[in-house]
């Protein structure tokens, strides 16, 4: 398991890709991920999962953590490369009212 | 590159039998540096060649007891493949004359009376050629010293290859294939064996390029093949892990045509995946019919796996019914005038006859013969599965069947105690078993979500006795998994988790039962519950995941124990 971000060549994307792993041992990671992004920082935030095998319920926890750094209501946050398992997931638990899934 | 050759003075040897002419030429020559040996005429010049071994040899043309040319010839032919320069002495001064001398075997002439500048300057001209010839030699020895390596090394692999791939399924009564025996160097792969279920897999592959590159794809490919086959997984798993392996491994721009046949003995059924191969063919018994088994997908490593497609199409199969497939060699045949087999020839010897049992040795005898003495390299795959009637069918999977199963029947009771709790993360070790079982390894994903919530629930409500209301905000989230960091140092000492796992097969595939059980005093799990205003809920997202992934979830009484029931189904 591992996590790494990106901030794009303008400053307004930080993209996080989980590897392996999303689950409770993740959260100390993720969450440092974008708490050390600058203050009037990124604007978008990009999940990417494109390497991510396995998620719990304490992955959708971190997300929505995530969307309450990011302005709540007002959050931009995409979640990219999803596998069809991970895309049923977030169905069940109707994250697509939160998120952009991809 | 060019070697030092060794700068010693040039050796020259002078043939004439002309006393004056043989002591003014040899005058010019010591006086310029060069050695000199001298002959009287043509036997000896050749004896002396043979001893003095010159660099450059001049002959008088009019010589006697042996002239000048045949001395020439014999020189040349001794010389072999060292380039000496033989320069002929000649008073003639007509061009037709002169020319005579070189077509004997000179490589020039100098005419009488001699003049030193031109000597000089043609003796630096032929020293320069017989550098470059010297160069020449010692590369074209090298390039034969690696080619033999390369044979040495492609034997090697070989060897390699043959011992991975086992070869003991093509040797099955209803198979009969004809490959090169260093097809694997020309990137083709033919991979037969029966599953434990009954089903016969042959996998038919072509990789790009040749040589080395082309059958090192291979090695992975019947490694897989062969390990899986005998565990019991199916077509789509087998290619998907084949698919994802040689995506990671293969360099961009190489991939591997392949068709994939699961021809199921029992079920009297024929699953086809195909991939940039030509189009292969059922040949229906009884000779009604020829069915295309046309390549519907990418070949293998170029895709992801994420957007890999492992679909595979259905057909029934009768007995006497043949399967046949075979890789592009065949209508890239060439004869002797460089003319190709060809589609045309080969679609019209499938369908002109359509009850040909000898349809395999026809195809195979039309194909030689159009090649006749032409390739020497032949690319020829082809191969062709028959389908058995039941009682030749019970012979062939006896005969196939050997080496390890996989899991059918199984329970297991893993129970984790307090000082395991605290530091160990069971989740690796209980997806590696469960994965035994090919039909549950393809929910890998979905079962670690099962089990992981079964099992943090056990740990965090059940053991920690924490509630997931406090997971009620951002700043609850963080404090929660605060709490459960702590406690888990701080676990009551006969604190444990015991996990039981129950797997059964059954005709349309598996259940497995998951009970969860921990020494807590019980906990309610709470389920979420749909917000119309679309607030988020942090806490209670569990269950949701365990109802819609499990056939069912029951909590025991008094709560400290949930079981799930997950089933699978079995590929048709």
């Amino acid at each position: 398991m591992s996590i790494n971000s990106s901030l794009s060549s303008d400053g307004r994307t930080l993209t996080i890709a989980v590897d392996g792993r999303f689950d409770a041992g993740s959260l100390d990671e993720f969450r440092s991920c974008y708490e050390s992004a600058v203050r009037d920082g990124p604007i978008h935030f990009n999940v990417d999962l494109k390497r991510a095998e396995y998620l719990d319920s304490s992955a959708l926890g971190m997300l929505l953590v995530l969307r309450d750094y990011a302005g709540g209501e007002s959050a931009s946050i995409t979640i990219s490369n999803c596998s069809p398992e991970v895309k049923k997931i977030f169905a069940i638990s109707s994250f697509e009212k939160l998120f952009t899934i991809q | 590159m060019s070697k030092e050759i060794p700068q010693s003075p040039i050796k020259v040897l002078i043939a004439d039998d002309s006393p004056v002419d043989r002591f003014i030429l040899q005058t010019m020559l010591e006086r310029l540096g060069y050695r000199v040996v001298l002959a009287e005429d043509g036997q000896q010049a050749i004896e002396r060649f043979l001893t003095e071994k010159p660099d450059l040899v001049f002959l008088d043309v009019l010589m006697p007891n042996v002239d000048g040319v045949e001395a020439a010839s014999s020189i040349k032919e001794a010389a072999g493949e060292d380039f000496i320069p033989v320069i002929f002495l000649t008073s003639l001064v007509d061009a037709p004359s002169l020319a005579r001398c070189l077509d004997a075997g000179g490589d020039d002439f100098l005419s009488k009376p001699y003049n030193q500048i031109i000597i000089e300057a043609k003796i630096k001209a032929f020293s320069r050629m017989r550098v470059m010839n010297r160069t020449l030699s010692l590369q074209k020895n090298l390039i034969e010293r690696n080619n033999k390596h390369l044979l040495q090394e492609q034997t090697v692999a070989k060897q390699v290859f043959d011992r991975i791939a086992n070869t003991s399924s093509l040797k099955l009564s209803i198979i009969r294939y004809y490959m090169s025996p260093m097809a694997v160097f020309n990137g083709d792969v033919l991979l037969a064996d029966i599953s434990p279920t009954g089903s016969l897999m042959v996998l038919l592959g072509d990789f790009t390029g040749h040589g080395l590159p082309a059958a090192i794809g291979s090695m992975p490919l019947a490694s897989i093949f062969y390990g899986m086959v005998n565990k019991g997984f199916g077509m789509s798993e087998i290619l998907r892990e084949i698919n994802g392996k040689l995506n990671k491994t293969l360099p961009m721009g190489l991939f591997c045509c392949a068709t994939f046949l699961d021809i199921n003995l029992r079920k009297k059924r024929l699953l086809v995946w195909s991939g940039g191969l030509p189009d292969g063919a059922i040949y229906r018994a009884g000779g009604k019919t020829v069915e295309r088994l046309a390549s519907r997908n990418l070949p293998l490593a170029i895709l992801s796996n994420q957007s890999f497609k492992a679909e595979a199409v259905r057909y029934v199969l009768e007995p006497g019914d043949r399967v046949l497939l075979w890789s592009d060699g065949i209508q890239e045949a060439r004869n002797t005038e460089g003319v190709m087999f060809g589609e045309e020839r080969l679609n019209a010897l499938l369908e002109q006859e359509l009850d040909n049992v000898h349809i395999f040795d026809d195809i195979l005898q039309k194909v030689q013969h159009h090649i006749g003495e032409g390739e020497r390299d032949d690319d020829v795959s082809l191969v062709e599965v028959r389908f058995p009637d039941e009682a030749e069918a019970a012979e062939v999977e006896k005969q196939g069947s050997r080496g390890r199963g996989c899991l059918q029947d199984w329970s297991l009771d893993f129970r984790l105690e307090a000082s395991s709790l605290r530091v160990f993360d069971p989740m690796p070790l209980l997806l590696h078993i469960t994965s035994e079982v090919p039909g549950l390894r393809q929910s890998n994903s979905v079962l670690f979500t099962v089990i992981s919530e079964l099992y943090n629930n056990a740990v965090e409500h059940g053991v920690l006795g924490l509630k997931s209301s406090i997971k009620q905000s951002p700043q609850g989230f963080a404090e929660y998994y605060r709490l459960r960091k702590e406690g888990l140092e701080n676990l009551p000492k006969d604190c444990f988790v015991i996990l039981e796992f129950s797997h059964k097969v059954d005709p349309g595939g598996g259940v497995l039962r998951i009970r969860v059980r921990d020494s807590g005093a019980g906990f309610c799990p709470d389920e979420t519950v749909a917000t119309p205003g679309g607030v988020p809920i942090y806490h209670g997202r569990g269950f949701a995941l365990l109802r819609s992934m499990c056939e069912s979830i029951t909590v025991l009484p008094p709560g400290n124990c949930v079981e799930a029931q997950f089933r699978w189904l079995a590929e048709d």
